[in-house]
């Protein structure tokens, strides 16, 4: 669309901006402040340089937790597209199916996230839950407290039951943008079930996949409240990602310092992820 | 002609794998309002895929006890406040955004995304300290404008999305009809884009109900949401699990309530307005 240039729009963006300055911008100067400066106590404070940023990018316990992360992540949309997609294109596309399907494959994505962590905590109790009590049953050694594999597949499985539906209605938008005479055009040209999905379908949801993957990627970079809910971190550190890692600084043991030079480097990637984010959307806005 | 429809082309067990998959997600659901219909003996004793003394016992306690149901109270106030707030401040910015060029747009665009994206850990313990010198710790308030951080970014996404959709024509035509801005806006323009302004509000809600790391950082004892309640189910004969089941099941319920009229716009939602 064809926008004309007005500075007076700005009066628009005024509500919007003194209402994000106030609960971003100036939280995250106190970061920075802080993640340059240390004391000892008393509110007084002095400057230390690049100090907790070194201290922080030597120590092995935010890189332990950045790759936990990173693994998290990249294991997450390894099985959440591939599942996302493969549904989608089995969703009904016309009837009764299609209502009953979105309402409840929606149902977990507008669950409180605690309560996600909590369905889940019960869920897979040895003692009480339906699933962990049946792997008890079939004799399947299975306990998410004591063993970190465990707690693992845990944290995934609920990941995937939580976030999948995402990708599927998200992959389902833009199956059904697909004219019937694409089909049609295949079906006369003898087109195999492979050559559809590769060269129409594929393509038709490139955008909407792009979205899927990044913002999967962003909610898993970032998760905090359900494996808290579940495992607390543990056992061990096994299950503490970033943000878990980084409440327990900040909160738990209020090293102010070493919290804030993480939470920069923290925030540093979300940028760039962000960037990417928004030159792929605003790109594909033309295009649409 | 009949319309061929290959999109589910000769696979008589596609409804197969819907069916799986929903099987799956509500398997736990049901796990949890089993539990709830339960009393604490059962749950811990024996196993049983039905209640067999069925009980509303875990639902009166919430409903009875002021610390229980002030939780709801709590998290409603403040996320309809947050609502409130960020689809009002949203609405003349995402016009702007969808209809005028201006200095640093781009910028500010951007700037708004990389709220949605931050990591509320990275806020925790700045936004306890900004709350704490204007005192407004333990406010609804508070909350609600700790939730602006995510849900202004994503009101304005997603309305902007929805505004592209609007001719501009209908703008210039209005005016020339001789419809002054606010006049226009309100009595045409907001209208026009019903659908989004639910839209934009029903994920306002729904991010401001699911968020708890904020929430419980900012409140101790009057605004303190249900979600943060839960989490002291521990009493002195252990863990009250039916309660702690039936206040999950009843933080689904404003989800389950609406999810039907909002459900061609989920995926919109999530991503932001640009499906």
């Amino acid at each position: 669309m064809e926008k004309t240039y007005n500075n007076k729009a700005w009066f628009f963006v005024l509500p919007v901006l003194l209402l994000v300055l106030f609960s971003a911008a100036i939280p995250l100067m106190t970061v920075v402040n802080y993640s340059v400066q240390d004391t000892f106590g008393n509110n007084e404070f002095f400057w230390a340089g690049t100090g907790w940023f070194t201290e922080i990018l030597n120590s092995d316990r935010f890189w332990a937790a950045l790759q936990r992360n990173l693994l998290f992540s990249v294991i997450i949309l390894a099985l959440e597209i591939p599942l996302g997609i493969f549904i989608a294109l089995n969703m009904p596309k016309k009837g009764l199916g299609v209502p009953v399907c979105l309402v409840l494959m929606s149902l977990p994505l507008l669950i409180p996230w605690n309560v996600v962590g909590t369905i889940w905590q019960v869920f897979g109790r040895v003692d009480i839950g339906l699933l962990g009590r049946t792997l008890a049953i079939l004799g399947i050694d299975y306990n998410y407290v004591r063993d970190p594999l465990d707690a693992w597949v845990t944290v995934i499985v609920m990941d995937v039951w939580h976030w999948t539906s995402l990708v599927v209605l998200l992959c389902y938008a833009g199956l059904v943008s697909i004219p019937d005479a694409y089909y049609q055009a295949a079906k006369i040209d003898g087109a195999s079930r492979w050559s559809v999905f590769r060269f129409i379908q594929l393509p038709k949801m490139k955008r909407v996949l792009l979205i899927a993957v990044l913002l999967r990627f962003m909610d898993s970079f970032m998760i905090y409240t359900e494996p808290f809910v579940v495992t607390g971190g543990g056992p061990g550190n096994s299950t503490t990602f970033l943000s878990i890692d980084l409440v327990k600084m900040a909160v738990g043991q209020f090293d102010l310092g070493p919290a804030a030079a993480m939470s920069i480097v923290y925030f540093l990637i979300i940028l760039l992820m962000s960037w990417i984010f928004y030159t792929v959307m605003t790109s594909s806005d033309k295009d649409a | 002609m009949a319309q061929v429809n290959t999109f589910k082309p000769a696979r008589s067990y596609s409804w197969l794998v819907s069916t799986i998959y929903i099987i799956f997600l509500l398997l736990p659901i049901y796990w949890l309002v089993n539990m709830s219909f339960k009393e604490n003996a059962e749950i811990t004793g024996a196993f049983s895929l039905f209640p067999q003394n069925p009980t509303l016992g875990n639902y009166m306690v919430i409903f009875t006890d002021p610390s229980w149901y002030n939780g709801y109270i709590n998290s409603i106030i403040y996320v309809g406040l947050n609502t409130l707030i960020s689809v009002a401040a949203a609405l003349p910015a995402a016009y702007a955004f969808s209809r005028y060029r201006f200095l640093g747009d781009k910028h500010l665009f951007f700037w708004l995304l990389t709220n949605r994206m931050a990591p509320p850990a990275v806020f925790a313990l700045p936004f306890f300290q900004l709350y704490s010198a204007f005192g407004l710790i333990d406010t609804h308030i508070a909350v609600a404008l700790a939730h602006c951080l995510f849900n202004v970014p994503l009101a304005v996404w997603i309305l902007e999305g929805f505004m592209s959709g609007v001719p501009k024509e209908i703008d210039e035509t209005a005016y020339i009809d001789g419809y002054s801005f606010p006049r226009f806006f309100v009595k045409i323009f907001m209208p026009l884009i019903a659908s989004g302004i639910g839209v934009a509000a029903f994920f306002c809600f729904m991010f401001s109900w699911v968020e708890l790391l904020l929430a419980r950082t900012l409140t101790t004892t009057a605004a303190k949401p249900i979600s943060a309640i839960m989490t002291r189910t521990v009493s002195a004969s252990g863990m009250d699990w039916g309660v702690l089941a039936a206040a999950g099941v009843l933080t689904i319920v404003p989800g389950a309530l609406v999810i039907y009229f909002v459900r061609n716009y989920i995926a919109k939602g999530f991503a932001l307005g640009r499906v």
